[in-house]
């Protein structure tokens, strides 16, 4: 196995290991709030009619942690928040909420926020309205309630929109009204159902770090549903990678970026180029045809066995032809993708297929152009690599 | 649902969700329906079906009525007599309705809103009242009488001239629904494409509009067969289904047999409704979401013509309504063309006069109320309640079937039903309470399609937003639900209260000698040879129809004017 991944595996079962026992102990109602997980998710399944939606997932999340369900439509991400919303409640498992059990309880008598893609404003109530529907009873007399109303407001910058309604604010606005409304009674818990994916890319980009930042004030343990990875990798505590109902990887943003848990997060988050190889000699090479690849992960791998090796672009270096460069292999350039502050370079040796992120600059240096020959390496500590199964 | 096709989720015990008060509420909405449905729609069908397989003293006598049926020359003939004319009235209304409906849609001519409010105009007019129309004009004392060369309007003719406008709003509200809805850059690829006028036509405009077509000739051609008012009328000797039906019952007191030919009559009336159903399905996969609205441009050559077409329409339209209602204002047809109002003395003509009048606009304001507020309810715990519920799939299903049921096969099944001697709820039998049930369960399902789509508007997260706030699903129904659907819910109110108002078919068989609707007074003052007081009577209706119709016009201006600050 090799060791990024070995470490990584670790780290998981460690996770879920944790998850069993703090969920039994959970359960008996200990909850203490300090050092025992927030939420406990234990063989929590799904199925609709014969698809399962949800495979027996586990998962702990500690109190004040923003973690992120990351997946492609369908892995299974939406289900698992609508079930521990108790909009779609699960078909096993259990669910422990600050010691509670709240498995079976309906969305009432559950404490979360959530706010929906579609923001799910009331059209024809006004911000204040809005934000204040459910701050009701005798907790709330009026005075309070408005009081309250305006502090979120103002807490999401929209001290000046009272009066309008919904239609009347921007997609962003209408947004954090939403969160405004979510937070309004202080839940323990938040639910973000793909919150930004109906705006524009700035807004978005600027919204999710506002997020972010209100949730790192207000300390509320939040979950944040998305498929897009770097908005997941930009806010999170947490990320939990999933795919077909199961969660692939737990981990830290930089963990899932660079100890990638499965070939299926490799090739989710961030970009790479994707080939199948052989372990080759001498140890710690792989080889792709007859190109021999130096590959730091294959050193404990036996010779002849096959692997799926993920590359990202910028763990590719380039260097002009005729040049010394240790290891370095011709390729041929295939195209080249100005992104503003790097350019994309796609090559192709021995018909396989990959991309080097290089500045701008250094491009003219190269004289890389579309049909040129460079040498490229890659950088032996950073190949990703997993067995291939069966 | 099957559990056990994967083993992951085999081995553990399966969550039982607790239910909330919400989730208890709709559910018991969801019974409320279904047994009112249950008891004022299946079981008197289910009676009417049984009755077909019995003789006169409530023996089984299996298909023994439908061979005497069958075997008898007359009631075989009527069959194809409503066959034919509808498929010729058909034949008539669609071309005619979809030009009205093309310049309406896809031209830039003036005045469009007048062409679409006189399209609307027969709508609101008890069915009998084109067929007074045409015996004004070519009956036999009619003006124009000339102009039949002999013929003679009582028969399959003037059915079909008096079907022909009937049926024409129904025909050209669905194709200019159709026809509206076109992607505009189809027709930009296509001129993009150097396709000819003609061209584009045939290959964009045509099968963009075919489902609508179908679903068109579907309705027009079941609304001819099951009308029962016009054939009644001026019908004749020439006899339909619809009129063999009322001659069994009310006629020789033969409800087996009658039972028998609404059997008949149902037949095309519910292979109609797969059919549109079926067309239905297909239409909404070919309009994606992201369609851009086809804009006209203005262009002589189309939009003179369909000027003229419209014109001409609208004008047929409007002629024959003013027939009937000068006609309602003359002391003696054709004789004495004086004005007078002796024909408004309805006591004159029939004994209930006025008190007809009075007990429709009773019968159409507690229908309208009653139903609007019943069908919106239960449509949003259909939309908004637990979909896999035991009830929820039976109780959807029993809210189309009222769209394939004639109001003849209807009135007929509720007295064999209610009428029974061992029904409890044979108390309300000739009471203004069997009109009313009658009236919702007839017009419940185009009631409950407008609530469903307009419930399907909302934002389908509101009640899970709610929730999450800990807020009861009735409070946000009354602060959010309601108010964003006011507009349809008095689409649904007016429609219910029009309907209620023309309707003859539904409840001729239903009223009791306290309870006689107006439009049933239309018909007894015609058979009795007072065609002036009918049409005066006929013209009654629409006016108080219109009024309806009006006041959700202004009722609508006022609703967007103060709600104009939410709405997009």
């Amino acid at each position: 196995m090799a060791a990024p991944l070995r470490r990584q595996v670790c780290a998981a079962l460690k996770l879920m290991g944790a998850a069993l026992d703090d969920g039994l102990g959970a359960d008996a109602g200990q909850y203490s709030g300090i050092g025992d997980p927030f939420l406990v998710i234990k063989d929590v399944g799904k199925q609709f009619g014969n698809f399962v939606a949800l495979e027996r997932v586990s998962l702990n999340i500690p109190a004040g942690e923003l973690v992120s369900f990351l997946g492609p439509s369908g892995c299974g991400k939406t289900t698992l928040l609508r079930a521990i919303a108790g909009l779609d409640p699960p078909t096993v498992g259990r669910i422990i909420q600050a010691g509670r059990d709240i498995t079976a309880l309906p969305p009432a008598e559950r404490d979360f926020g959530i706010v929906f893609q579609s923001y799910a404003l009331f059209p024809n109530l006004s911000i204040a309205e809005n934000v204040g529907y459910g701050l009701r009873g005798a907790a709330w007399p009026k005075a309070r309630r408005q009081q309250r109303v305006a502090e979120l407001l103002h807490l999401v910058g929209l001290s000046d929109q009272i009066a309008k309604y919904p239609a009347q604010l921007s997609g962003g606005q209408q947004q954090r009204v939403a969160l405004a409304r979510a937070l309004a009674a202080e839940p323990g818990l938040l639910l973000l159902d793909e919150p930004l994916s109906a705006l524009d890319a700035i807004v978005r980009l600027h919204l999710r770090q506002e997020i972010r930042s209100l949730q790192q004030r207000l300390g509320v343990t939040t979950i944040l549903v998305t498929h897009d990875q770097e908005e997941a990798l930009s806010v999170s505590d947490r990320i939990v990678v999933m795919s077909q109902g199961r969660i692939e990887q737990v981990g830290t943003p930089e963990e899932v970026y660079a100890q990638p848990a499965s070939p299926f997060v490799a090739g989710f988050v961030g970009r790479s180029a994707h080939f199948t190889a052989k372990v080759h000699t001498p140890v710690g090479h792989i080889a792709f045809k007859d190109l021999v690849i130096p590959a730091d992960a294959a050193r404990n791998l036996l010779y002849g066995e096959e692997v799926e090796v993920f590359i990202r672009p910028e763990d590719v270096e380039l260097q002009a032809m005729g040049q010394h460069f240790a290891g370095g292999f011709p390729s041929k350039v295939t195209g080249i993708e100005f992104l503003g502050p790097i350019c994309r370079i796609a090559l192709e040796a021995h018909g396989l297929r990959f991309e080097a992120d290089v500045p701008p600059v250094r491009v003219t240096e190269l004289k890389a152009i579309p049909g040129t020959q460079l040498l490229a390496r890659f950088r032996p500590d950073r190949l990703l690599i997993f067995r291939t199964h069966g | 649902m099957n559990r056990t096709t994967r083993p992951v989720l085999q081995a553990l015990p399966i969550i039982r969700p607790k239910t909330s008060p919400d989730e208890t509420l709709l559910r018991i909405i969801q019974g409320i329906g279904f047994v009112f449905l249950l008891l004022a729609l299946a079981f008197p069908l289910t009676s009417l079906l049984l009755r077909a397989f019995e003789d006169q003293q409530g023996s089984f006598v299996g298909l023994r009525n439908f061979a005497i049926y069958v075997t008898t020359p007359s009631l075989v003939q009527s069959a194809w007599n409503s066959i034919w004319t509808a498929v010729i009235t058909t034949c008539v209304v669609i071309p005619l309705a979809f030009a009205y409906a093309y310049g309406l849609t896809r031209s830039c001519m003036p005045g469009k809103w007048i062409f679409r409010a006189i399209m609307l105009l027969p709508i609101l007019a008890p069915s009998l009242l084109p067929a007074l129309s045409l015996i004004y004009l070519f009956g036999n004392q009619g003006m124009l009488r000339g102009l039949m060369g002999g013929g003679s309007i009582y028969g399959p003719w003037g059915i079909i001239g008096a079907q022909v406008f009937y049926c024409f709003p129904a025909a050209a509200i669905i194709l200019s629904v159709a026809l509206s809805t076109a992607d505009g850059r189809l027709y930009e690829a296509a001129e993009a494409l150097k396709a000819s006028r003609f061209r584009i036509f045939m290959t964009v405009t045509l099968p963009g509009a075919m489902y609508g077509l179908v679903s068109a000739s579907v309705v027009v051609f079941t609304l001819v067969v099951t009308d029962f008012g016009i054939p009644k009328v001026i019908g004749g000797q020439f006899n339909v289904l619809a009129t063999d039906v009322y001659k069994q019952v009310v006629g020789r007191q033969d409800l087996n047999m009658g039972a028998v030919v609404g059997l008949v009559l149902l037949m095309p009336a519910i292979l109609a409704f797969l059919l549109d159903r079926w067309a239905h399905g297909k239409r909404s996969a070919t309009m994606s979401g992201r369609a851009v609205a086809y804009r006209p441009k203005p262009r002589r050559g189309r939009d003179i013509p369909a000027l003229l077409i419209c014109l001409l329409v609208a004008c047929a339209l409007l002629v024959i309504v003013a027939v009937s209602v000068w006609g309602s204002f003359i002391r003696f047809w054709p004789y004495n063309l004086s004005l007078t109002l002796d024909n408004y003395d309805f006591t004159r003509f029939d004994t209930a006069g006025w008190q007809s009048v009075w007990l429709s606009v009773k019968l159409s304001l507690i229908t309208a109320f009653i139903g609007a507020a019943l069908i919106f309810v239960i449509a949003y715990s259909l939309e908004r309640g637990p979909a896999r519920s035991l009830l929820a799939g039976p109780l959807r299903f029993l809210t189309t079937v009222p769209l394939a049921v004639p109001g003849l096969v209807l009135g007929l099944a509720y007295i064999i039903f209610f009428n029974h001697p061992a029904n409890p709820l044979g108390i309300i039998y000739g009471t203004l309470a069997i009109l009313v049930l009658n009236s919702i369960v007839h017009f419940y399902t185009v009631g409950h399609l407008t609530a469903v789509t307009a419930i399907r508007q909302l934002d389908p997260e509101f009640e899970a937003a709610s929730a999450s706030l800990h807020v009861p699903i009735w409070r946000t129904f009354g602060r959010v639900t309601l108010p964003i659907c006011l507009p349809a819910i008095f689409e649904i109110l007016v429609f219910l209260f029009v309907s209620a108002m023309t309707t003859v078919s539904a409840v001729i068989f239903l009223y009791g000698p306290d309870t006689k609707p107006a439009s049933v007074a239309v018909v007894h003052m015609d058979e009795a040879g007072q065609a002036s007081a009918a049409a005066a009577m006929a013209c009654v209706i629409l006016a108080i129809s219109l009024t309806a119709k009006l006041s959700e016009i202004v009722a609508g201006r006022v609703f967007a004017r103060f709600t104009s600050a939410w709405r997009r």
